[in-house]
Parts: structure tokens; sequence; C-alpha cells
């Protein structure tokens, strides 16, 4: 059945010069910046594959860092944005990376916080303009970014997750995907929801009230303004 | 809702209504769209084609790849001369297309129509159309929308990326919905912007990718260049009453056929086609080290 939308067929309306190499390196650095979620001073990219052989002619060094910088796919700025960052003193670098047997449009981005954290997101370009999140550190997670989501480290307790999804159905969020995937028994685990409705700010306090959550992250869909 | 373009037809007949309408319904149906949405988001995507498609022809100087540039610029001081074998139109169509597609390869911000790399067709057509006949704008946002459907039928029954079905699957996907657009602007039926968008397909059927140095630059422009132009004659084909002997159905399954058909090497990764000879290598290795 052909069901694509217009807009699937007419677009991105995007930067070029290729919606895999150059859009979806942009939402991908995007994307690893939510979830980073912290200000940043550095950042290190590690690039696999078809990434790695092609980054300059196609720009998606660039790409990468107008990402991280928070611009949009379509911001005329993306092919400045080497110098934009320089600019606004972010450190970066470019190394390739063998990152064993993934798709070949992968990066590795680590960042080095303010607050001298540190985090790593690993995300692939998988085609189109659209990414998929790979690993958070060295958890591995699966998403697109193209709906809200929320990312849950917790300890695995019984009825822990009766907890949560009860206090989103108060919230009047719908949940399109859950995962749990736990490194142990009654150890950490991670819980990834997909869901209809962005996350209100006050759901993270209630969230974070739960017994035995670690961590919450937020994601709601960064809007695409168009810069015209 | 439709399979492919044999009940779209059926169901513009039962509607006595244009292709673009039944797209307008699907909107709302699949996506919950209004048509207002959908109208104020085509206006956006004309409009990044009105400056994608002049940018370059305007500022040439900013908008240069690796290896092109300056050729949008080129064609249409040339469409200006008196003395040329298809005059005005045509090479300032080409013009366009060059445009967007320099755009493109400097970073600069272009509308997808399927992809990236096909993006200069579509626009150099639609604005062809529009500064020839001064159609207004409802009747330029309806004839993307009946692009889309092209696009649409033949990336479910085929491919529009080069990575699967080769330079057909983008450049002839993209010349595909610029015939339909062209054929519904002056009013051909259903059934002739089918035959336009399947006579589209049947002049390049199994082109290859074959980019050089990997990049979206060589042959693409050129083969954008020669895209809008195969939009137009395919267009001005359907409209003088010629009709595509194969279905449009029937080319979309070829399509996908011969891009299966087609090996790697010639299905956007640059082992084969122009991309392995020996000037191509050398800018490969001038670029990439």
């Amino acid at each position: 059945m052909p069901n694509h939308s217009v807009l699937e067929i007419l677009g991105p309306v995007m930067i070029g010069p290729s919606s895999s190499h150059t859009a979806g390196a942009v939402r991908l650095g995007r994307l690893a910046r939510g979830i980073n979620g912290r200000p940043f001073k550095k950042v290190r990219i590690g690039l696999h594959g078809s990434f790695a052989s092609t980054y300059r002619g196609h720009g998606t060094d660039k790409a990468l860092i107008a990402g991280l910088m928070g611009f949009a796919t379509d911001d005329e700025r993306i092919r400045d944005a080497l110098t934009l960052a320089g600019k606004a003193g972010l450190e970066f670098d470019f190394t390739p990376v063998d990152l064993g047997a993934v798709h070949p449009n992968t990066a590795r981005i680590t960042f080095y916080n303010e607050d001298d954290t540190r985090m790593a997101v690993t995300g692939s370009s998988i085609g189109g303009g659209q990414v998929l999140i790979q690993k958070i550190d060295d958890t591995p997670l699966a998403f697109t970014g193209n709906y809200p989501t929320l990312i849950i480290d917790h300890i695995d307790r019984r009825g822990i997750i009766s907890e949560i999804t009860t206090l989103l159905a108060r919230f009047e969020i719908n949940i399109a995907t859950m995962h749990v995937s736990r490194t142990q028994k009654n150890k950490n685990a991670v819980l990834l929801i997909e869901a209809d409705q962005e996350f209100p700010e006050a759901l993270e306090k209630d969230l974070v009230g739960i017994k035995d959550v670690n961590q919450v992250r937020m994601l709601n869909l960064e809007e695409d303004r168009h810069v015209s | 809702m439709y399979r492919n373009a044999r009940e779209l037809m059926e169901q513009t007949r039962e509607n006595r209504c244009r292709i673009s309408d039944i797209v307008l319904r699907k909107e709302k149906e699949l996506f919950d769209k209004d048509p207002d949405t959908v109208y104020e988001e085509l206006r956006h995507i004309y409009s990044v084609m009105g400056q994608s498609a002049y940018g370059a022809i305007h500022d040439p100087d900013r908008f240069r790849g690796r290896l092109i540039g300056g050729d949008g610029r080129r064609m249409e001081d040339y469409s200006r001369q008196e003395a040329t074998y298809l005059g005005r139109v045509a090479n300032h169509a080409m013009a366009m297309a060059f445009s967007t597609s320099e755009v493109n390869a400097a970073m600069g911000r272009i509308c997808a129509a399927p992809t990236a790399g096909a993006s200069g067709i579509l626009p150099a057509a639609l604005l062809t159309a529009q500064e020839l006949f001064h159609h207004d704008e409802k009747a330029i946002l309806d004839a993307l929308l009946t692009a889309s459907a092209v696009g649409d039928l033949i990336a479910t029954g085929a491919s529009v990326s080069g990575a699967e079905g080769g330079c057909q699957a983008e450049t002839g996907t993209a010349a595909a919905m610029a015939a339909a657009a062209l054929v519904q602007l002056q009013g051909g039926s259903p059934e002739a912007v089918f035959h336009g968008a399947s006579i589209a397909i049947k002049n390049i059927l199994g082109l290859v990718c074959d980019p050089v140095a990997g990049l979206v630059e060589s042959p693409c422009a050129k083969r954008n260049a020669s895209g809008v132009m195969n939009a137009l004659i395919s267009a001005e084909m359907a409209l003088a009453g010629v009709e595509s002997l194969i279905p449009f159905d029937e080319m979309v399954a070829s399509m996908k056929r011969v891009g299966h058909q087609l090996p790697p090497a010639l299905r956007e990764t640059a082992l084969g086609g122009i991309a392995i000879t020996p000037t191509a290598l050398k800018l490969a290795k001038t670029i990439h080290g």
C-alpha cells in the first residue's frame, strides 16, 4: 500500500548534500545533545565505517557539530558550524573508530561536561535523515527520537514499572512503546519509554520521587523550526 | 485508499476529481492532516525550491561544491543568447536544475524531492511552468501533491534510493514526479499524468549511480539538468496525446526489477561507472587523501 506522507516524499527541507550523511548527522548530534542534557565544553567524536571514510566530503563533521550546538537540519549556519563552534569556545575532535558490527554510518560522541561529568552517546544515521540511538555510555538502547522519549535508570524491583506507568497515566501520557533491560536481577535496570505526548517538567520531579529510581532523562521533540 | 496507479485513476474517475484531491483526502485519513495544514507545508516547500533554483544562478561563488560550481550561471547566461538549439525555456530550466544541485553540494538549503541528490528537477520543472503560464499558487501546490503521489507509488513499489535502485531511482523518480506535475498543470487528465510519468521512467530505466569521489556532485548535477528536460519532453508527449504502451504500475515493477539486477558497484558505492575512471580516482584521492 502506498502510504508515504506528502512530506516524506517532498522533504525533508534540509541542508545538503546527503540526507544520511548531512541531515541525519545533524539530527544525531542534536539528539545526543538532548540526551547528555548538560552544558559541555568539549566533545570527542569517533566516526565509524562510511562516516569515517567520507565525512569531509559530505560535511558530516559540520553536520554533527551543528547538531551538537542545537541547530535544526535546515539551518543555513550548518556549513559554518566548525568556525561557529570555535568562536563559541567548544573544543572538538574527530577520530576514525571501529565500533564493530554496527550500521556503516555510526558515530560515538563523548561529552566532557562543565560539571566534570562525561557521557558517551552512540548512534547511527540509518537513511533518509532518520537516526537510531544505539548506546548511552555502555548501556545498549534503541530509539529514534521520533517520539518524546523517557529513559529511566532504576533498580530492578518488583512493582516499580507499574508505579512509573501509573504516574504517566496520571499525567495523561500514552505509552507508544516500552522496553526494560537489566544487567542482573535486583540490580541496575534501564526503562525506555516512547510516548505520544510531550513530557511536562513536573513529571521529572515525581519520577525521581519514586523509590529506587536513580536517574530520569526526558527527551521532548525539539521543534525543527524553519528559518526562512 | 488505493494500492496502485490503476486504482488511483479509477478513484479520480468515480469522484470526477484530480489525483491531488485524492492525495489530500489520504493525508486526512492516514495522518489526520487537514488541507490547510498540507497547503501551508507545501507553501514552505515551494518557497525553499524557489530559493534553491535561483541561489546559484544569482550567487555562483557562494554555492560551489568540491567538484562543481558555476554551471547554473553558465546555462542561465547562455539561455539568453539568440542562437541556441532549444531556446530560452529549456536552457533556463536546466540552469535552475543546476542551481539547486549546486546549492545542495555547497551545503545550502534544499527540499529533498524525493532525495537530496535529485532535488533539482521538480523545482526547475514547476518554476518553468509558473514562469511560462503564470499559474496561481493553488495550482502549483496541487501539482506538488500529484507529484508526491507518483513519488509515493515508486517509493512503495520500487525504491527512491540510489543505493538500492541506482540513479533511475533518484533522478528517474524525480523526473516522473515532475512530468506528472507538468501534465496536470496544463490540464492533462489523470491518465495523461501517468502516461507522462511512465514515459519519463522509460527514458532513463537502468540509469546507474556512479558518484565521482562518492560526492553528490558529478554526474548528479548534470543528471538533474537532463532530468528536468526528461520531465519536460515526457510531459509534452503526454499532453500531445502520446501514450505509454506499458502502464505505470508495470513501469514501477520494471524499475524495481532492474534495480535489483544492477550490481552493487553501480548503486552509489562509487565502485563502478564513471566513478572508477582514472580521472575520477585522481579526484577522489585529492579530496579524501
